[in-house]
């Protein structure tokens, strides 16, 4: 940990940021690089590369990087109507760094249909698309600072379906993996467009950071030589170096609170020993991710706020939430693909990013990537044919026969926003704090549903033609777990139907800004990060232009 | 060891661009688990157990070999699986201790009513073994979880089942089971935690990323 200076609770710092993960870390070294002081508040530990362990039972059963089933339990409805039972409905990285420390690391930009959909497609029943009040131009400029400031590998203009870049990667792509070349050459056949996977992984090294060593503990663990982009390692370094943030761990925010005039004047929360401060600040933003920021804006609501702060003109915190649509199939081959080795993911096609609702019968679009992101336990658990006896000398031989042999096939989709779906607070659960637990209220437009079954239809089309010896799917069915998190405090102009304007202000409270997933308005096609990424430093840019106007003070 | 040279060799290489401070730092760590494990596999002494008495530790050296056996590879027994189980159940799978021993008592009455005369379910044939696993299986199959998650399991086979395979697959460096690197031997995943490319069977020919042949047909 790099020294830090340590700001009291009563100082009143420029901004208080509260979670420090793919939003949170890139706002705190773009704000104290810009020359505020920052208070970076994130529930989880700090932990760093020499924390970090391949040891499966402690990073995924025991959650060393994410939310605890128990310490914070969640309940799930599929409808308004139903009452909520308790089950884990979420994943969220739970440490300095946030999700980034532990995500597959796909760095897809969105296209420029993902902002204007609604008036391209039009109303569609069932679902409140509308589009975003920015465009693919506005954000370009972000997306390559993201690429070239966190270290994004890749190959600029190897897709068709690209949208315009300003600037190639900054770093070739990495290796290609068995599960790539068999995607590559069967989505070549099929007459689709594969190419190189943009990963937030380096592929050649940076100053403090190796690239990446093929380890083959990836998606779920944190990466001990500093390959994987999260942002502990690609931003929050730099702002502590700036000597103006601090990164306050262990510290669990509960409350915005506010003044008479209805500005926040600091965040609430608990320490490690559950002692209660609270952190003054001339502004404050939140990028707790798109169910928690929802559910600190329900827990501060006041009486000047009664439905929530920044809820009092749009009604609409922590609706319309967004999952994308998702489908899995796998493939076993003749001979050994050893796709444990290395990153997830070396290929992917966008053939069907935009597909067309008169043809295929549904509104939506996606994308398909070829990978393997298992390790050795969890592959035994869940990665085997349906058909595999659970035990015995059968067992043994399958898994030994297709742990070496297995790639899977992930399409990614949009998820459709509908107002009924959502975060919330649950009414009669609480946390171990005495938080009221997030309830999760989702169930997927039929459009989502058919997408989904579509797109895994071309999974198996490509494993076919890969010349897989036997390939099986999951069952598609209405998703009851959520991992991206999106929509929830969705931007506008229109302060009655949004909950944030063009800047991440809150409408409704001057001095409250918020980013993550949460800021979203469509889903984008699966891999939310890089988007996430982009509007933190457009936000940046964003706030500092404020904060030297004087406009938040004002 | 050879999972602890590989170590050090995957640190020396990562240590080209990461600080020296995070080697130190990890090491110790490292080698205390390095060593723990190889202790427990070398010891000749009488292993104490802290959970099972050692009439229960007969009866799961028995049901874990029926879930991995041993025929022509290593199973379960040859990784140590017991070993991580017992201690498994005093420290991040405590949650579980009451499901073992009501699960180990109703085995007892089962192996009883079963097979007359047969006292345990270790004293069984293997053929017998088999027959009392299937009995304890849920009659309607639960959906495969997608999450790569290690749960806690509901039922005892299904505990029995989780631990076993943790026990036979985990890192061989957190000195907690698959001795002596067994498990991974037998799926083919190599003990390094650094590879180079190519990696596999499909990969060692690519002839680099060739651009696509010209589009015709955008949708």
């Amino acid at each position: 940990m790099i020294e830090q200076p340590k700001y009291k609770t009563s100082d009143e710092v420029d901004f208080v940021i509260i979670g420090s993960g793919a939003a949170g870390g890139i706002l705190a070294k773009e704000l104290s690089t810009n020359g505020f002081r920052a208070v970076v508040l994130e529930q989880g530990p700090y932990l760093t590369e020499a924390d970090y362990t391949h040891n499966e039972i402690k990073v995924l059963g025991e959650d060393l990087l994410t939310n605890h089933p128990k310490l914070q339990p969640t309940t799930f409805r599929k409808t308004p109507q139903d009452k909520a039972k308790q089950q884990r409905a979420l994943v969220y990285g739970r440490s300095v760094g946030g999700t980034s420390v532990h995500f597959t690391a796909n760095f897809w930009r969105f296209h420029e249909i993902d902002f204007i959909e609604r008036g391209k497609v039009g109303a569609i029943p069932g679902a409140n698309l509308v589009d975003w009040p920015i465009r693919y131009a506005d954000l370009e400029p972000y997306y390559t600072k993201v690429e070239w400031e966190i270290g994004v590998s890749g190959l600029a203009g190897a897709s068709p379906f690209d949208p315009p870049r300003s600037k190639p990667y900054p770093m070739p792509p990495l290796p290609v993996k068995s599960s790539g070349v068999l995607f590559e050459r069967a989505a070549r056949q099929l007459g689709w467009h594969p190419f190189p996977a943009p990963m937030a992984i380096l592929s050649q090294p940076r100053p403090g950071r190796s690239a990446c060593m093929n380890c083959g503990f990836c998606l779920g663990f944190g990466c001990e030589v500093g390959a994987k982009s999260s942002s502990l390692v690609a931003a929050i370094r730099v702002a502590e170096r700036t000597g103006r943030c601090e990164i306050r761990p262990d510290s669990y925010v509960h409350c915005i609170e506010t003044d008479a005039r209805g500005r926040a004047i600091g965040a609430a929360y608990f320490d490690k020993d559950k002692n209660i401060h609270l952190q003054k600040a001339k502004a404050v933003i939140v990028c707790a991710n798109g169910a928690e920021t929802p559910r600190l804006l329900l827990m501060s609501a006041n009486a000047q706020f009664p439905n929530g702060l920044a809820n009092n003109s749009s009604g609409v915190v922590g609706k319309n939430l967004m999952l994308n649509s998702a489908a899995i199939s796998m493939g076993v081959f003749e001979h050994p693909l050893n796709d444990y080795k290395g990153f997830a993911v070396s290929r992917i096609l966008h053939d069907f990013y935009e597909l067309d609702a008169q043809k295929v019968g549904f509104y939506g679009g996606g994308g398909l990537d070829g990978r393997f992101d298992a390790t050795p336990i969890g592959f035994a658990l869940n990665s085997l044919p349906p058909d595999t006896p659970k035990w015995g000398s059968a067992f043994k031989k399958t898994l030994a026969e297709n742990f070496t042999r297995t790639m899977e096939v992930f399409s990614h989709g949009t998820s459709l926003p509908r107002e009924e779906n959502s975060f919330s607070l649950d009414p009669e659960l609480k946390d171990a704090w005495g938080l009221p637990a997030l309830r999760m209220t989702y169930k997927d437009h039929p459009d989502d549903l058919k997408l989904a079954k579509w797109l895994n239809d071309r999974a198996l089309d490509l494993l076919e033609a890969a010349g897989a010896t036997k390939k099986w799917s999951y069952p598609i069915t209405e998703q009851e777990f959520a991992v991206h998190l999106l929509g929830t405090c969705r931007m506008g102009n229109d302060p009655k139907t949004s909950v944030i304007d063009t800047d991440h202000r809150t409408h409704d409270v001057k001095n409250l800004f918020l980013c993550d997933g949460s800021s979203f308005i469509t889903s984008g096609r699966g891999q939310p990060t890089m988007t996430i990424e982009a509007l933190a430093f457009r936000a940046a840019d964003r706030i500092t232009a404020l904060a030297k106007s004087g406009e938040i003070s004002a | 060891m050879i999972n602890e040279l590989s170590r050090r060799r995957f640190l020396s290489q990562a240590c080209i661009n990461v600080s020296a401070a995070w080697v130190s730092a990890h090491w110790p760590e490292m080698v205390s688990a390095a060593t723990h494990a190889h202790e427990a596999m070398q010891s000749g002494a009488v292993y104490k157990f802290e959970f099972f008495t050692p009439a229960e530790a007969t009866e799961i050296d028995a049901l874990s070999a029926r879930i991995i056996p041993t025929d022509d590879t290593p199973g379960a027994r040859e990784a140590g699986v017991l070993y991580f189980i017992d201690r498994a159940l005093v420290t991040f799978a405590n949650g579980d201790q009451q499901t073992y021993r009501d699960g180990l008592v109703e085995l007892q009455s089962a192996v009883r009513e079963k097979f007359p005369g047969v006292e345990k379910f270790s004293a069984a044939t293997p053929a017998q073994q088999d027959e009392l696993l299937r009995a304890m299986e849920p009659t309607q199959d639960e959906k495969a979880p997608r999450r790569r998650r290690v749960n806690t399991a509901q039922t005892f086979l299904e505990a029995l089942r989780v631990q076993t395979i943790a026990g036979f697959l985990i890192d061989p460096e957190a000195g907690l089971g698959n001795r002596g690197g067994v498990g991974w031997k037998l799926i083919g995943r190599e003990p390094e935690h650094s590879f180079p490319p190519p990696f596999g069977y499909y990969d060692k020919d690519y002839p680099g990323w060739q651009p696509a042949p010209k589009m015709a047909d955008k949708e």
